[in-house]
């Protein structure tokens, strides 16, 4: 069976927890409030007032560039203010408040649950469809994806990569989503293979959820050029560059994005919304995330929409637990853990985990006693103990030519450390500051 | 809820530990440890015992009185230092010697680095190779196992080594000096003489297994290093050099397989990446066998793997992982 070759962990997967629960919608709130930067890129400019009544789907903000994503109404109701908010990780930023009133929404949305399969759109109008409804990379890192169907010139994709790995440990929205909404995955994936003018795709799935390996073998059966890529268990496949290699053996080169050996790579659930933009004129307004943990009273998969807040969701599911010491939107590998739940749902926040206070430390640092564990770990190659050294000397050069900006953050180094050293933490440090750097260098 | 704890990812952790690491190495040694009980009783367990406290006794004492910080004698460190200067010591060292040696490894061979992780060299070797150099008489003065057959003994008292008939044969060109040693499958199980830990050949493979399955160390520098002696004395044997003991007695005999599976693999002083590790291999391989052909000393190993710790740095320096999307330059 395939994966990637190089470093990669084994955490425990924990997702006995909220695995195979049925996805269920959250009930909306009283009150919402929409932030206007749920992607990478310039947030996007309000274009509502204070005081206009929505539908949902309605456009409250546009794209602010090329690299950055419309805001689209989840709600029927009333603007109350346009402000800023402090999200979960303390950032502040802007957003729109609002009153909602009702599920009334935009006609043109077709709303019926019936399976369209039939694109008659060709590539131009499906990406318009797609820049129009919002759409972002769910898998967390929320980068637009009309940029990605749109290769630079020179550049030609081969292949589309479906990630449908779900490395983190404990979440199982995706998985869910492709139990309950294969075909219209399977859907969606054709008409990005139209929109990138390809006939090849490759669904990655770890072996670790057979049941939807089978279910999506089936469906792709069907359908000419899809095939399932069963894989081995190990984070972080869901890595993009990581997926890229363990499905067709190319590795992209430091620096450079997956289009260079020829790949896009897509989540499932972005393919699910891509689906329901094209298809059924939906924009991007909920998405599905997985709330879990060993001490919550209903794990699961919930159904959202945008401006929620996490505390409804957290009701939903019985709760918080006393014994937590700490909440992470996210996984526990890469996710991170917020002051409040206040915070609205949002595009990027793909799972709420509540840990016990037991397993919400970190422990003492020790020594380094030099093992090479991180060596061994690190899916990029690097060498963790000594970027995390250079870092704490601040010899920001030699973090550079030590190759600081190809880390991707994944948190293997600081697993695996025997001595808890707090590896990630310096390497994040010095890659910001060297990152400034060569922004700096460029900008002359 | 006011008391949500925020921290930077990762939220997991392996649930591994310094301590683990070191006990899993001391649980590898057990097997070694028994032989040594059985082939040399009393004598074995006095010198560990005494080995061992005094370790960490020396670093509790300077890190609380010298270096004034809160003593970690708790992550085990000490112990598998103690443990393994025992390992290369003769069961009849006096105990006051033993002192000396593990005084010199802690206060010398760690301690005066900065502690754990800081030393260049193994603090149990250099505790070793002090003692060779200064008390070379007791050091090469070995018992004869216990109540076993007495054929690879000079006399009574003290055994002449598997090693030592192989430096004989080498130096005067005289293979049938050879016929002194023990035959293979003895040799492998440890029936004959030696420092304590060294002798079974089996009790130290089955502990290197255990090390690699549960990923303590990795095959590199073990394999690396008994190829290389194989190798090496191999052509030796068969290019007919009269007086080259055969590959497989260079592997079963004298502190081969306790330096390849347990003192060359040392965390703190060998190599970070896995071509780094077998070079360093590789050449602790070829000092070993040099000094055996030609060196003063029959045995080697301690001294082929301190010249290579201090070449550690420079492989680290020069031998770097391979990267992600690393193109083979042109």
């Amino acid at each position: 069976m395939k994966t990637f070759r190089l470093g990669g962990i084994h955490p425990h997967d924990n997702k006995q927890y909220a695995a195979h629960r049925p996805i269920t919608e959250v009930p909306l709130p009283q009150k919402a409030i929409i932030p206007l930067v749920q992607h990478i890129g310039a947030p996007a400019k309000p274009i509502v007032n204070k005081g206009d009544k929505v539908k949902v789907g309605q456009v409250l903000a546009e794209a602010g560039g090329f690299v950055s994503a419309p805001v689209h109404s989840p709600f029927s109701g009333t603007i109350t203010k346009i402000d800023s908010t402090v999200d979960a990780w303390g950032m502040r930023m802007p957003a729109i408040f609002m009153d909602v009133e009702g599920d009334e929404w935009l006609e043109t949305i077709d709303t019926t649950p019936t399976i369209n399969p039939v694109c008659k759109l060709d590539s131009k109008e499906i990406i318009q469809k797609v820049t129009e409804a919002g759409i972002v990379g769910l898998g967390g890192a929320c980068f637009p994806t009309h940029v990605k169907l749109m290769p630079p010139p020179g550049k030609k994709a081969e292949v589309l990569i479906v990630n449908g790995v779900e490395c983190e440990p404990y979440l199982t929205c995706d998985h869910q989503l492709m139990l309950e909404h294969g075909e219209e995955i399977i859907i969606g994936i054709q008409i990005l293979m139209k929109a990138l003018n390809i006939n090849k795709a490759i669904i990655g799935i770890e072996k670790n959820k057979p049941d939807a390996i089978e279910h999506m073998q089936e469906l792709a059966s069907r359908c000419l050029g899809i095939s399932v890529q069963p894989l081995k268990l190990k984070y972080p496949q869901g890595g993009e560059k990581q997926l890229i290699d363990a499905c067709i053996k190319r590795q992209v080169p430091s620096g450079a994005l997956p289009i260079e050996v020829g790949a896009v790579v897509d989540n499932v659930a972005t393919i699910y919304a891509v689906y329901e933009a094209v298809q059924k004129n939906k924009p991007l307004i909920s998405r599905v995330m997985t709330v879990t943990g060993k001490e919550v009273k209903n794990p699961g998969n919930y159904k959202v929409r945008f401006g929620t807040p996490l505390a409804d969701v957290l009701a939903l599911a019985g709760g918080i637990p006393e014994t937590t010491g700490k909440i992470i939107g996210g996984g526990p590998m890469m996710g991170r853990a917020m002051n409040n739940v206040d915070m609205p749902a949002n595009k990027r926040i793909s799972g709420l985990l509540l840990l016990p206070d037991s397993e919400s430390h970190r422990k003492e640092a020790a020594n380094c006693i030099r093992c090479a564990k991180c060596v061994q770990a690190c899916p990029m190659g690097l060498e963790p103990y000594l970027l995390a050294k250079l870092a704490g000397l601040q010899r920001w050069d030699d973090m550079e030519q030590h190759y600081i900006m190809d880390c991707i953050e994944c948190g293997c180094c600081m697993f695996t450390c025997p001595s808890n050293r707090p590896l990630l933490d310096y390497v994040r440090m010095g890659k910001a500051t060297v990152g400034g750097i060569i922004c700096a260098r460029n900008a002359k | 809820m006011n008391n949500l704890i925020v921290s930077p990812a990762p939220h997991a952790h392996a649930d591994d530990s310094v301590r683990k690491n070191m006990l899993r190495v001391i649980i590898a040694l057990m097997p070694a440890f028994v032989v040594s009980l059985f082939a040399f009783g009393w004598g074995s367990l006095i010198v560990t015992l005494i080995s061992v406290v005094s370790c960490v006794l020396f670093e509790w004492l300077i890190t609380k009185f010298i270096l004034r910080q809160q003593p970690v004698i708790t992550d085990c460190s000490a112990i598998l230092t103690g443990l393994l200067l025992a390992f290369n010591l003769p069961s009849n060292l006096p105990w006051w010697i033993v002192m000396v040696g593990a005084f010199v490894a802690i206060a010398i061979g760690k301690m005066s680095f900065g502690g754990l992780g800081q030393n260049v060299f193994n603090p149990a070797l250099v505790g070793r190779v002090f003692l060779l150099i200064s008390f070379p008489v007791q050091m090469t003065t070995w018992p004869r196992p216990l109540g076993w057959s007495t054929k690879y003994a000079v006399d009574a008292e003290s055994g002449a080594t598997p090693l030592s008939v192989m430096k004989n044969a080498i130096k005067a060109g005289d293979s049938s000096l050879l016929n002194e040693l023990p035959d293979y499958w003895h040799a492998f199980v440890g029936y004959m003489g030696g420092s304590l830990g060294e002798i079974s050949a089996l009790a130290l493979l089955l502990g290197g297994i255990y090390l690699i399955c549960t990923k303590t160390i990795t095959w590199h520098i073990p394999v690396s290093i008994l190829t290389t002696v194989a190798l090496f004395s191999g052509i030796m044997y068969w290019a007919g050099v009269e007086g080259a003991a055969s590959p497989l007695a260079h592997l079963l005999t004298g502190g081969v397989m306790l330096g390849a599976i347990f003192m060359a693999t040392d965390y703190v002083t060998s190599p970070m990446t896995g071509w780094g590790q077998i070079i360093y291999g590789i050449g602790i391989g070829v000092i070993v066998m040099v000094i055996r052909t030609w060196g003063a000393y029959p045995e080697g190993m301690s001294f082929a793997i301190l010249i290579m710790n201090a070449v550690t740095p420079l492989l680290n320096m020069y031998i770097r992982p391979k990267r992600f999307g690393e193109k083979k330059k042109k």
